[in-house]
């Protein structure tokens, strides 16, 4: 079998390329299903019955989490094609994948905190799901942190690569060690809304919600690693040409 | 003795060596779980009753700080001597003197926690039912911090301050060992059978002994080669 295609993909130039001319596209779905799943879930769902608006939240905070731990495993899968194949481009994404899903998972914990004040009557309560996603903010804590303390970026990018891969086959005795600590200690009365018992009204702006985060997430990705690729081919002469090129344009604009 | 028991005993040996020369640094970790334990009743209350309620997992969140204390030195040393590099490429196998260091490294520090736990034990009041299950607990569970501790203390190896780093990124692998170390003892003081919880920290310990050794040589290899 020929594998060239897969050694082109880890090119930086055919990557930059390439998301050039899709990157209009994609935008554009991407704020439509965002504009329309946010209209739609926010102003014309149904009111729920005994939250009222306040469960409108999770129109936010259910996409986000479903994008925190999805982002963790591409970020250890980009990592692992990293230490496999030695390809650049892999250990970009897996550099720009960890502040996103960083964020990603505090949005899921900050619109979990905002939610629970008024259903719950706290902003913080130590339910399984909440510290499972606590714990993996600070798993992405600890790659960026790796990430950043490198000098030399090889070194870095190995290294946060490997741990990443480590806090991937830890996630699941983490997510069901957690669970059983939660039922071991029997708290309180508190029960999370389940999403399958809701109202098909309800369900399908979450649906489109967490389809527009998908494509969100992407988009974020594509630009920070478009930003990553022309940081460090800075001294290549394509990126050389493109930025002659913008400064002739801006130079023609006026 | 097969070419691969040789590299464990011959590093196993030679890092207990080390440790019994610079006994001083071995006791640290030791003393500090003591000292820590002083500070408890100090801070909250030195109610009986109450101490009781916190003893299993302040015993375990001290023995976890405890070992990331001592994990920093586990290859830093060999790493700035450059017998870590003669390590790396020697034609015998990584792993078994890997696995050699990490047991020599649990030998002082986890396995001395455990022998001094007791002493905790009375100091915040625990109740004599609990002693058996919080060694045997203890026993397995600084096994487990120990190799997932030299994980981090690999990672960090060629980095100036590798300290509070290795303790941020190892601290979120160590939540299912606290989990189920405190739930031994817990059980234990309400009076149910403990042995599922620790059954589990054994099985966390084996699947730690098998993978860790590995991943800790794949580490080194890749970083501190460049």
């Amino acid at each position: 079998m020929n594998w060239t295609w897969f050694y082109r993909m880890g090119s930086p130039l055919w990557f930059y390329q390439s998301t050039s001319r899709w990157l209009p596209l994609l935008s554009l779905v991407t704020l439509v299903l965002l504009v329309a799943g946010l209209a739609w879930g926010l102003g014309f769902a149904p009111e729920d019955a005994k939250q009222g608006n306040s469960f409108r939240i999770i129109y936010l905070h259910v996409p986000a989490s479903f994008l925190a731990l999805a982002g963790y495993f591409l970020m250890a899968t980009a990592g692992a094609i990293g230490l496999i194949w030695k390809m650049k481009l892999s250990y970009i994404v897996m550099k720009c994948a960890a502040p996103i899903g960083a964020a990603l998972t505090f949005l899921a914990l900050f619109t979990g905190a905002v939610w629970g004040k008024p259903t719950w009557g706290s902003y913080w309560v130590w339910d399984a799901r909440i510290t499972s996603m606590l714990i993996l903010l600070f798993l992405y804590f600890g790659v960026l942190a790796l990430q950043y303390a490198f000098h030399n970026q090889e070194a870095g990018n190995k290294a946060s690569a490997v741990l990443a891969l480590v806090g991937t086959v830890n996630i699941p005795i983490i997510y069901k060690s957690v669970d059983w600590w939660f039922t071991l200690h029997q708290p309180s009365t508190i029960k999370l809304t389940s999403a399958p018992s809701m109202h098909p009204d309800m369900f399908q702006p979450l649906l489109v919600m967490i389809l527009a985060f998908y494509f969100f997430y992407a988009l974020a990705l594509i630009l920070a690693v478009r930003v990553e690729i022309l940081k460090r081919e800075s001294k290549t002469t394509w990126v050389r040409e493109l930025v002659e090129q913008a400064s002739r344009q801006k130079i023609g604009a006026k | 003795m097969p070419e691969s028991n040789r590299g464990f005993s011959a590093y196993f040996r030679r890092d207990l060596l080390l440790a019994y020369r610079r006994r001083g640094e071995v006791a640290s970790p030791i003393i500090f779980f003591v000292m820590v334990a002083t500070l408890i009743p100090l801070g909250i209350t030195p109610e009986a009753d109450s101490l009781k309620e916190l003893a299993p997992g302040t015993i375990w969140v001290m023995a976890l700080l405890a070992t990331l204390l001592s994990a920093e030195g586990l290859f830093v040393s060999d790493y700035k001597d450059g017998s870590l590099e003669q390590l790396l490429i020697s034609p015998n196998m990584l792993v078994m003197p890997i696995f050699g260091k990490v047991t020599a490294h649990w030998i002082t520090t986890g396995l001395p926690l455990t022998l001094a736990s007791p002493l905790i034990g009375l100091m915040l009041s625990l109740p004599s039912v609990a002693y058996l299950p919080m060694m045997a607990g203890l026993a397995l569970g600084t096994g487990c911090l120990s190799f997932l501790a030299a994980i981090g203390a690999a990672l960090t190896v060629s980095l100036q301050k590798g300290s509070l780093l290795l303790t941020l990124i190892v601290m979120p692998l160590y939540m299912p060992i606290i989990i189920f170390g405190s739930a031994v003892m817990q059980y234990s003081i309400d009076g149910m059978a403990w042995s599922g919880p620790l059954a589990i920290l054994g099985a966390m310990l084996a699947v730690a002994i098998a993978l860790c050794p590995l991943a800790i040589a794949a580490v080194l290899r890749l970083i501190t080669i460049n």
